[in-house]
Order: structure tokens, then sequence, then C-alpha cells
């Protein structure tokens, strides 16, 4: 069965990425469907949806646009969840990789390094880093990156530690290749597949975090968010419960669209372990 | 014996992770932007330049860094985690006074989140394949999608404002003065919703840890053999499947007891509940920097105090390793 077919076959991963498509769309066009900036005020403040023609989501406590805050922070969650990621990617994937192909000395003085960044609670470790930065979604990137590496270093570490015993990697050896061929050319791209399950998974949690940083007034002062928009309803909540509970459910489905997808990815991808699901 | 060395070993490994915090803290605000004497000068309200200066050398800023640090760490030793400017107190009071209120909503949360996440794992390994197992999945992964801060602000929209059953905000009534049993039953009302809300996404992730350690360990062969001898298949999934599956569940409640902690500053922040959380999101909100470290600190100690204890209650559980330190 070839990789789309094992896919397609679990109907979850189908509508995460159904749901995926029209969050992508939504940031992709959000320049073009709302041209002007989503902090500017509009119209009357605390309109309800679908009150005002035009405003299909209302308007919030200073008359923006909910529609348009909600397309905008699309954007803005996607791109951190993504790039945030790939910074992970890019500490835990080496670090796992050379903790697992050496072992000894070099394992324990990595796996140490690790677990102090686990051990150290994520979310704290996030609020000290952008507060203390100064918030911009460089340093949310660069927060959301420090604390989600660890897992992807355990992951990397563990498969190298069974696939160096493997004969491909032997033969390998025995052809004078050197470490650095060996790890990236012959080991790395047969660990890739649960990594790339693992990141799907990270997205979503990065997404999660860059909200809940904007939502303690951590996020970027220059760009909108969907954890900034909840953050502002929440003094207003009594009167307009719409406008936390919206932008909420963006999260919600985009955060369960990109699980569903990533369970997809792991059926896939490790088709011999799919049955037990 | 082999337990006190199992435990000075841990304690060991411990100092050294809370000192290597307190080395990144002291670095982490060496790489804030600005002079900290100008931001503490800023914090205790003034910019006149006979003050900085006398901040300056009151807390040393103008030695050389490896002093500077040497310092820091000798005042956290004998428990001086500096004063904080916006709030008139020692930080260290701030975050003692606070502290109970903490221990009291994580522990219930991570109760709650642990015995209603495993029950319902066991309850959907067995009924794997079933609809109302799949149901119990699916609602795991919804919670586990949601974030946390929205979940608690829609309970307080749904059982404060709408239903008006629990109190949205707080320890305790205001100007009610309860003693005794009211008091506690006070607190408890007001427990509730913080604990559930904060436990739910717990919840989740130890609903799906039970189900996929129970579904591997049915794989074993000694689960096989007892069928083979005619076990009841309730027997096996009790006292064969899921005792076994609990045991690596406890290494990874551990683990996430210490999210749990940084789940809190989210949850606390939305219900006023006055422990160390809210205590960070206040020095944010006043960019105090000095308290902000400090809660960091006693929030990483708490988790490593957390996971030293799930630790010997695996080792209690699990008479396999008792010998293996």
């Amino acid at each position: 069965m070839s990789f789309w077919h094992r896919f397609a076959r679990n109907r979850g991963a189908l509508l995460g990425v159904f749901i995926l498509t029209f969050f992508i769309l939504l940031a992709l066009l959000a320049p073009f469907l709302y041209p002007d900036s989503p902090w500017r005020m509009v119209q009357r403040p605390f309109l309800a949806p679908g009150e005002v023609e035009g405003f299909p989501l209302g308007t919030d406590a200073m008359g923006r646009d909910v529609a348009a805050g909600l397309a905008h922070g699309a954007w803005v969650s996607l791109l951190v969840g993504l790039i945030s990621t790939l910074a992970a990617m890019l500490i835990g994937v080496p670090l796992g990789a050379l903790a697992g192909y050496f072992g000894g000395r070099v394992d324990d003085v990595l796996m140490r390094f690790t677990e102090f960044f686990q051990t150290i609670p994520n979310f704290a470790l996030a609020i000290v880093l952008v507060a203390i930065l100064q918030p911009s979604i460089t340093t949310i990137i660069l927060a959301i990156a420090i604390v989600s590496w660890p897992p992807v270093a355990r992951l990397v570490r563990g498969e190298f530690l069974s696939l160096k015993q493997r004969e491909y990697v032997e033969a390998a050896r025995l052809v004078g290749q050197g470490h650095v061929a060996i790890i990236v050319r012959q080991i790395l791209p047969n660990a890739l597949s649960p990594v790339i399950v693992l990141a799907s998974l990270m997205i979503a949690t990065a997404i999660l975090l860059e909200s809940a940083l904007s939502f303690m007034g951590l996020g970027d002062p220059d760009l909108m968010s969907w954890g900034y928009m909840i953050g502002a309803a929440r003094t207003v909540m009594r009167q307009a419960w719409w406008l936390s509970v919206i932008p909420g459910v963006a999260i919600l489905l985009t955060v369960l669209a990109l699980n569903l997808v990533g369970d997809g990815l792991d059926d896939a991808l490790n088709p011999q372990l799919a049955r037990q699901r | 014996m082999l337990y006190l060395s199992l435990i000075a070993g841990r304690l060991g490994k411990a100092v050294l992770v809370l000192l290597a915090i307190l080395v990144f803290n002291f670095f982490l605000i060496h790489a804030a932007p600005g002079d900290p004497a100008l931001v503490m000068a800023g914090e205790a309200g003034s910019t006149d330049a006979e003050f900085i200066a006398d901040l300056r050398e009151r807390f040393g800023l103008d030695q050389p860094l490896p002093v500077q640090l040497w310092h820091y760490i000798s005042g956290v030793l004998t428990l001086d985690f500096g004063y904080s400017y916006r709030q008139q107190m020692p930080v260290l009071d701030l975050i003692l006074d606070r502290l109970p209120a903490t221990l009291l909503l994580t522990g219930a949360a991570f109760i709650i989140s642990l015995s209603l996440g495993v029950l319902a794992g066991a309850l959907a390994a067995m009924r794997a394949g079933k609809p109302s197992g799949s149901l119990i999945m699916g609602l795991a992964l919804l919670f586990y999608a949601t974030p946390l801060y929205w979940v608690a602000m829609m309970s307080v929209l749904l059982f404060s404002v709408w239903l008006e059953w629990l109190p949205a905000y707080g320890f305790s009534t205001v100007g009610a003065n309860y003693t005794g049993l009211a008091h506690v039953g006070d607190v408890a009302l007001h427990l509730i919703l913080p604990a559930l809300t904060l436990g739910l996404f717990f919840m989740a992730i130890y609903t799906r840890m039970t189900r996929t350690s129970m579904l591997s360990v049915a794989q074993q062969d000694f689960v096989r053999t007892a069928r083979a001898k005619g076990v009841a298949p309730g027997v096996i999934q009790r006292r064969h499947i899921l005792r076994n599956a609990l045991l690596p569940i406890i290494t990874l409640a551990g683990l996430q007891a210490g999210q749990m902690v940084g789940g809190a500053v989210l949850t606390e922040t939305v219900f006023a509940w006055p422990g160390i959380g809210r205590l960070m999101y206040d020095a944010l909100m006043q960019r105090d920097y000095n308290l902000l470290l400090g809660v960091f600190f006693f929030s990483a100690l708490l988790v490593i105090v957390f996971n030293m204890i799930t630790d010997v209650i695996y080792r209690l559980a699990d008479p396999r390793i008792r010998g293996a330190a």
C-alpha cells in the first residue's frame, strides 16, 4: 500500500488535513482579505457576530474587527509553530544523533544536559526567557525552541542506538565511510519517520505555547495573535463571551488538526504498528 | 543503607540542577537589555544618579562578573533571593507566603488527573476497538488540544457566570471570615474549578499513556499464560495487565508534574488564585525581575521535589528494582 493510501485510511487524519488547509489558506490570504492593520478601530465596539454587515464575527472592546484578527492571528500561530519546531529540530537532532552514535562519555554528558532542560518547568522557562529578552516574534520562537528540543534529542538518540547495530551501517564502516557520512547519509534517513511524526505534534504544542505566552501579555506587540485576543477578552467576558470563544475555538481546531495529522502520519510511516490502534 | 545512598545520589543531582539554574538566572539578568542598576532604580521609582550609584555599589554591580556570580549564589545559599522593590518585601517572604496555595492547587489537580486519567485509560484499553473506547480517546484528544487557560475561562463562563454554581475567582469568600470547617468548605468550593481545569489537560495525557501501556503489557507472555490457564478476563485486566502497566505511568507522571507547575501559572492567573503562579504574572506585569527569577527558581525546586517523591514511590512499588540503585 502506498504512503498516501495508508494515510487516507485514517479518516481523522483526513479531517485534520481539511481543517489545517483551511487555516493555512486563511493565514496566506489574510493580507489580501484584510489589508488594513487588525489593530485598527473600524466600527463600534462590542458588535455581536452578524449584527452589522461586513463584520461576520463582530468587533472587540476597542472596535477592532474580530475576523481580521483571526486571519492575521492564524498567520502568527502557524508561523511560530513551524519555525520554532524547525529550530528545536536543529538543536535536538544533532545532539541526539551524537549521543546515540558515539555512546559512552559523549552520551552521558549530552543526556545530562538534556535532562537538565527536561527538569525545568517548560512554561515557566519560556516566560522568563521572553520577559527578560523582551517580547518579540524572534524571542518567542527562540524560547519555544529552547523548551521543546529535549524530546527530539531523546527520540533521535534511541533511534541511533538501535540503528547503529544494523548490518548496512557495518558495511558502510567497512567501506571506509567516516563518522559524519555514516551519521548523515546512512542512519539519519532511516531515523526520520518517527521524527516527522513527533514534529507534527510539536507544532501543535508550540502553537499552544505561543498562545499561552500571548495570553500572559508576552506576545509580539506588533503582531495580532489568538492568545492576545483571548487575553484581551478576559476582562469583558461577562459582556461579550464570544470574544473569548471565537479565538479559543480557532486554537482548539488547529491543534486538534495537527494531532490528527500526526496520528495519520504515524499510521502511514509505521505500518507495522498501525494495527494496534 | 541502599535507600540512603540512593537518596544521597538523587540529592546531589538535584543540587547540581539548582546551581545550574542559579547560574542561568544570573546570566539571563545580565543579558537583559539595560543596566541592572537602572532597572532596579526604575522599579524603585527613581532616576536619581546618586541613588543609582549607591545601588551599583550596594549590589556589587561595579565588580567583575565572576565575583558578582559568587555573591549571587552565596546570597541564595543564605536564603537571600533579593528584594522586590515593587512589593516592598523580600522575594523569599513573598514566595513562601504564596507557596501553600500552589501546593494545594497542584496537589489536588495531580490526584484528580492521575486517578481519573488511569481509570479512563484502563476503560479505553479494555474497550479498544469498540465505540465506547474510541469515544474516551476522542475526548482525551479534545482536552489535550484545548488551551489550558481557555478551558479555565470557559468553565468560569459556564459554572460561575451562567449557572452561578461555583465562585469564579479567589481562594475564599472575601469578607466572609469563616472559621474552622466552614473555612475549609469555602476554600474547597473555590478550589474545584481551578483544580479541575488544571487537571483536565493532564488527565488527557494520563489516559493516553495508560491505554498505550496496557495494550503493550497485554501482548506479553505472562498474560498469554494467564489466559491459557483460564483466569477470568476481568481478573487478567485488573491484576495482571493494569498493575504492570501502572509502573511506567508513575515515572511519566513525575515528569508531567513539572509541567503542572508551569500550567499552574495560567490557571492561577485566570482564577486569581493566590499562589506563586499568580505571583509570577504580577511580577511580569510589573517588570519585577528579582521576583520573576525567584519564582522561576522555586518552580524548578518544586519539580525536583515532585520527581524525587515519584522516584521513591516507583522503587517502593516495584520490588524488582529495589536492589539496583
